[in-house]
């Protein structure tokens, strides 16, 4: 596989490196130019006038924001345990158990409905039962994408595994529920792990469904971050972008090299 | 899923099979009532919303009537949802444009160099959406970067109006969803067997009619796929048209918003959902067709 990638990347790029330096421009202009004006001394964020630090400080001494991301922080550890335990159940389940693509589309669904619909059927539900909006209901609604999540991860690597174990546990007079979590679970740990962290992930960053279904009083990140840009461009948010660009790049890099690394091992 | 019904069972074979049940349940039970209450019922309740009345002061009075769907398709509304798949469309023509030859290149670097540009393609799309449109807000502005650029360079001798445009709109949906349009379009080409493009070539064929013919044809899959990956998120968007295009070119996404939060029309609200639902089920199944045809014709 990898001599034949070789051979075929050795050939020239010809004029295709036009598009990939295009591409990467635009990509990078817009994100580059957020990072640059985070370190503007004056106070617009259009206007370079001098090289400061002072809204990094100022960032944290803002006290909304602080609790903008607590609050982004406690939903997703809420979706992250739901979303994990019963996603991870199903994939098992769905996987082992049952052949019906009416059960998998149900499951997979909220993974391809627009998010503005998922959104507005989960207001209209929790006024329906009458359950008043907050963060548990945030939590709620962002667990009912993050399990078809880890569903489609966890799945992906227990249709790879090979079932002999498990058939021999139990063939050793293994009960299913010591099967379960002596050899599957064990066995399909790290899709489990890389399941709830991409729960994690999308919980934190989650708009639309979050705006919908929470209460006033307890915005999360991204939604705090809304009601301020909304009002125009300032360098405070700059510089929150700037660090927030900073976490998920570092996070992208760090999967990409463990994954890269598994791959090298797996050879 | 029903056992067939065997000739007494084994005493063994019998408690192995209840063993079995009792595992499924389980396992599924849970999840696929947490996924009943939360994903099917609310979807459902929206679905009956759109046949009756909001009542005076908001909420829903049960009282079935198809006023809404003849009200969808009034002129006013008509040209939102009209508008919105325009944009939309717009948004996935120029992303399969620019991501095309990007996926194209990507495949053909040397491994090293693959991962790294994958890498870079990937790291804005994990960045909060609302600052990836913060940055065009910054960009676009009157007194931003492109129009210090464009003036500086001479093109235009007055700062153009670039924010609260469709263009402007345009720009941040694909600016939003172009990972999503180069991923799919690199995973079908650089599955592409190297043996049928050098065939092709040997045959006599130019390199065009190699991509043409050969290339193009086997990353259809991909590029559908990437196709409605960026079609379907910018239809229901309704942050960027509110950022990026005031209130001026306002989508359907903002309508359904609006007459959820704002106006409290939610069974109109949720017709217009409807409305964009069943659009995007069409799509869908037009992805499907496609897929399904290329697969057989792939595995010949």
């Amino acid at each position: 596989m990898s001599g034949r990638a070789q051979a075929s990347g050795s050939r020239r790029l010809g004029w295709l490196w036009l598009p990939l330096l295009l591409c990467f421009s635009f990509l990078y202009v817009p994100i580059v130019a957020l990072v640059v004006m985070s370190f503007n001394s004056g106070k617009s964020a259009l206007n370079f006038s001098g090289l400061s630090l002072r809204w990094y400080p100022e960032l944290f001494r803002d006290g909304d924001l602080g609790e903008a991301l607590l609050n982004s922080l406690l939903v997703a550890v809420g979706c992250t345990l739901v979303s994990t335990v019963l996603g991870t159940m199903l994939a098992v389940g769905l996987v082992r158990h049952t052949r019906s693509t009416a059960l998998d589309s149900l499951v997979m669904a909220p993974a391809i409905l627009p998010d503005l619909m998922m959104a507005i059927g989960l207001l209209s539900f929790f006024a329906a039962v009458g359950v008043s909006l907050g963060l548990a209901t945030v939590a709620l609604a962002h667990a009912a994408f993050g399990t078809a999540f880890v569903v489609a991860v966890v799945r992906a690597r227990l249709v790879q595994l090979d079932r002999s174990l498990e058939e021999a546990s139990q063939d050793l007079g293994a009960g299913w529920f010591t099967t379960f979590t002596r050899i599957t679970l064990p066995s399909i740990a790290p899709a489990v792990a890389a399941g709830s962290l991409l729960a994690f992930t999308l919980s934190i960053d989650e708009f639309v469904i979050a705006f919908f279904t929470n209460g006033p009083t307890s915005p999360t990140l991204p939604i705090e971050i809304y009601s301020r840009v909304r009002f125009g461009v300032t360098p405070e948010i700059n510089a929150l972008a700037t660090i927030l660009l900073a976490v998920s790049a570092i996070a992208v890099v760090v999967v990409a090299v463990a994954v890269g690394r598994t791959e090298d091992g797996d050879d | 899923m029903s056992h067939p019904v065997a000739p007494a069972p084994a005493p063994a074979a019998r408690t192995r099979d209840r063993h079995r049940l009792l595992e499924k349940v389980v396992l599924l039970g849970p999840g696929l009532l947490f996924t009943a209450v939360f994903v099917a019922v609310p979807v459902l309740l929206v679905l009956s919303y759109t046949v009756f009345d909001r009542g005076r002061f908001g909420g829903v009075v049960y009282e079935f009537g198809l006023d809404n769907f003849t009200r969808a398709f009034e002129p006013t509304y008509r040209k939102v949802l009209v508008s919105s798949i325009w944009i939309a469309g717009l948004t996935t023509l120029i992303a399969l444009v620019l991501g095309y030859p990007v996926a194209y290149a990507i495949a053909k670097l040397p491994d090293r160099w693959r991962n790294v540009c994958l890498v870079l393609v990937v790291v804005p799309f994990w960045t909060n959406f609302l600052i990836r449109t913060y940055a065009w807000i910054m960009l676009l502005n009157t007194q931003g970067i492109v129009n210090d650029a464009l003036v500086g360079v001479g093109v235009v001798d007055e700062p153009l109006t670039l924010l609260y445009t469709r263009g402007a709109v345009v720009t941040g949906l694909v600016y939003a969803y172009l990972p999503l349009m180069i991923l799919p379009i690199y995973a079908s080409v650089a599955r592409l067997d190297v043996e049928l493009r050098e065939a092709s070539a040997n045959l006599g064929a130019t390199r065009f009619a190699t991509f043409v013919r050969v290339t193009l044809p086997l990353s259809l899959p991909g590029v559908v796929t990437g196709c409605i990956f960026v079609f379907v998120p910018s239809l229901g968007n309704f942050v960027v048209p509110e950022l990026l295009g005031g209130g001026k070119s306002v989508m359907v996404g903002n309508l359904i918003r609006d007459q959820f939060l704002k106006a409290r029309d939610w069974p109109f609200g949720a017709t217009l959902a409807l409305c964009m639902v069943v659009f995007l089920i069409a799509l869908f199944a037009i992805q499907s067709l496609v897929s399904r045809r290329y697969a057989v014709e792939g595995d010949r």
